[in-house]
């Protein structure tokens, strides 16, 4: 099954990434020809076999409520594009809300 | 006297034990080297000379002050990091173009493991971008070439630090691996790559790809040099919760236990049509040895080995997907003013992310997106059941499993960065165990018609890398692989 152009699109949009017409050409034979070699999963019956998303036995891990430093505030924003009052500045989000 | 730089790990650490040699005296051997050498080889994408020096004095002062008793592990001993562990102040690129200006402002905790075991930090070596590859060729700055002959990849994503140590350019290194990310370069570098049991080693530092699968592993020229770098960064990290709390071994104590009396599995699904003969005879021949020194040979069946491809390639694209979702241009890294903020979001990663990045990406979104997410990621979920169980199946009757650690010996430059699906097949012997989080490591057990190397790898259950290392030490011993060297070193 080759993928639509439009599913494509999609996948870009939900992965935030603005692909060129060409990368979505690409793409849409790239993921097609992967997505077919993974059909093989399907000849498995895993009716009843629970999914492992860890191979660690499952437990919470709790510690003590104490306070330890944290980095300076001036480190973390040193990276970061543009900050202001110890917070990372972002585009408008919403506008017109006074 | 032999130079410096072709000395293993461990007699590097017995010279400097007897005063024979400073640490400044290394390390600026090491630097000599690199500055020549590296011209060809490509390893490293950051080197930190003076950082390195400033280290390697404060060993040596440090080893002047010393009284009786056993110096830290790695006094002294100049070491290469991939660069996808942070190290403060120093750049830390993951050989993306996204991260290319990033300062971590705090180092891991591998890091400042081996830190605290006295280790010089020489650089930062070359990686597949987010260790997505299997060639280095996916570095967004430049690919790394195998030392063993120039025109061919040294395999991937830590293709940096094993043809760093291939080289002589480091006496070891750390790497990361996902699905066989410091295994099967070790195998294309003629070198030892050991990738430690998913919870041995902290995360804490390592820059996330696939969190269910990453771990932080070593690469050395012998085995009793990864043993003494595993020794120096195992153990339980209360920053990363899926470290786990579980006693770290003295692994030098055991090492040269030889094998007698250990069943060693050959599992059948590991010798498939399409493997290069070489690599297979001399993955047999390994296992003679193996024989002759007193482990028992079984033949053991992995029945769902053809399944860990699809399994690995949809379920590391989907954690893979989630992670990079950070790489925002908000806090760090590139970013690229848009229209707004979506705008901005969608043509940073359009441009700071490489093709092998955004496959993933797209990949891994596809398999988690509504109306897929059943036949994809839970399907895959599942199927990775059914790979774990295979294992402790095999592994209740063995003590560890031995195979082919690659289908090939290294490729050339660019034979195969136009069908991703080839270069995904590039991992089909080190996938399954990545999958079931379990430890392996690869070291050199012969070469083609051509002089490259051949990788062995040694399949262990979990927390029982003390058994992998003494299997591997005793096939080592009995063998002179490891005293190969590439022409260029």
């Amino acid at each position: 099954m080759k993928l639509s152009l439009a599913q494509v699109e999609h996948v870009a949009e939900l992965a935030q990434l603005a692909l060129t017409e060409e990368e979505t050409e690409r793409f849409r034979e790239q993921l097609s020809s992967i997505l077919a070699y993974a059909e093989r999963l399907q000849a498995l019956d895993t009716a009843d076999i629970p999914a492992t998303a860890t191979v660690l036995p499952l437990e919470n891990v709790l510690r003590d409520d104490t306070v330890h430093p944290s980095l300076p505030v001036a480190d973390v924003l040193a990276n970061a594009p543009a900050g202001e009052n110890n917070c990372f500045r972002v585009p408008v989000v919403l506008e017109g809300e006074a | 006297m032999k130079e410096l730089a072709h000395l293993t790990l461990q007699d590097a650490r017995d010279l400097l034990c007897r005063r024979e040699v400073s640490s400044v005296e290394l390390t600026q051997a090491m630097l000599d080297r690199i500055l020549t050498l590296d011209n060809d080889v490509k390893a490293y994408l950051t080197l930190t000379p003076e950082l390195a020096l400033e280290q390697a004095a404060d060993a040596d002062r440090i080893r002047a002050g010393l009284g009786a008793g056993d110096p830290p592990s790695l006094l002294g001993i100049p070491l290469a990091l991939k660069d996808i562990l942070c190290l403060e102040g120093v750049p830390t690129t993951c050989g993306s173009r996204i991260l290319e200006d990033y300062l971590p402002p705090f180092s891991a905790t591998a890091v400042e493991k081996l830190r605290e075991a006295g280790a010089v930090i020489l650089g930062k070596t070359n990686t597949d971008e987010f260790a997505m590859g299997s060639s280095t060729e996916n570095s967004a700055f430049f690919p790394t070439h195998n030392p063993w002959d120039l025109s061919r990849v040294p395999g991937g994503s830590s293709g940096g630090s094993a043809a760093a140590v291939a080289a002589r350019m480091a006496f070891g290194a750390l790497g990361s691996d996902t699905g066989g990310s410091v295994r099967q370069p070790a195998a294309l570098c003629g070198v030892v790559g050991l990738k430690p049991t998913y919870g041995r080693v902290s995360r804490w530092g390592l820059v996330a790809f696939a969190s269910s699968l990453d771990q932080i592993g070593c690469l050395a020229r012998t085995v009793a040099d990864a043993t003494i770098l595993i020794g120096a960064i195992a153990g339980y990290d209360p920053r990363d919760s899926t470290s786990v709390n579980t006693p770290v071994p003295n692994y030098l104590a055991s090492l040269r236990s030889g094998v007698q009396g250990l069943r060693i599995g050959v599992p059948r699904e590991y010798y498939l049509e399409g493997i290069q003969l070489e690599v297979e005879s001399a993955v047999r021949a390994a296992i003679a040895t193996l024989a002759e020194l007193g482990a028992e040979i079984i033949d053991v069946s992995l029945p769902h080995t053809e399944y860990a491809l699809p399994v690995y390639y949809l379920i590391a694209p989907a954690e893979a997907a989630a992670n990079l979702a950070r790489y925002d241009g908000v806090r760090y890294g590139l970013s690229q003013q848009g229209g707004d903020l979506w705008d901005g979001y969608r043509q940073t990663r359009e441009q700071g992310f490489g093709p092998e990045v955004k496959r993933r990406i797209m990949l891994g979104t596809y398999a988690l997106s509504a109306g897929y997410y059943d036949a994809y990621y839970l399907k895959a979920s599942q199927v990775r059941t059914l790979i774990r169980r295979d294992f402790d199946r095999a592994l209740a009757n063995c003590d560890v499993l031995v195979a082919p650690t690659t289908p090939t010996t290294a490729f050339k430059l660019g034979e195969k960065t136009g069908d991703p699906l080839q270069m995904y097949l590039e991992d089909v012997f080190t996938l399954a165990l990545s999958l079931a989080g379990l430890c392996g490591l690869s070291l050199p057990c012969g070469f083609d018609q051509m002089g490259l190397p051949i990788g062995l790898q040694i399949m262990g259950g979990a927390f029982d890398e003390a058994t992998v290392l003494r299997v591997a030490h005793a096939y080592e011993q009995a063998t002179n692989w490891h005293k190969r060297m590439p022409a260029i070193a």
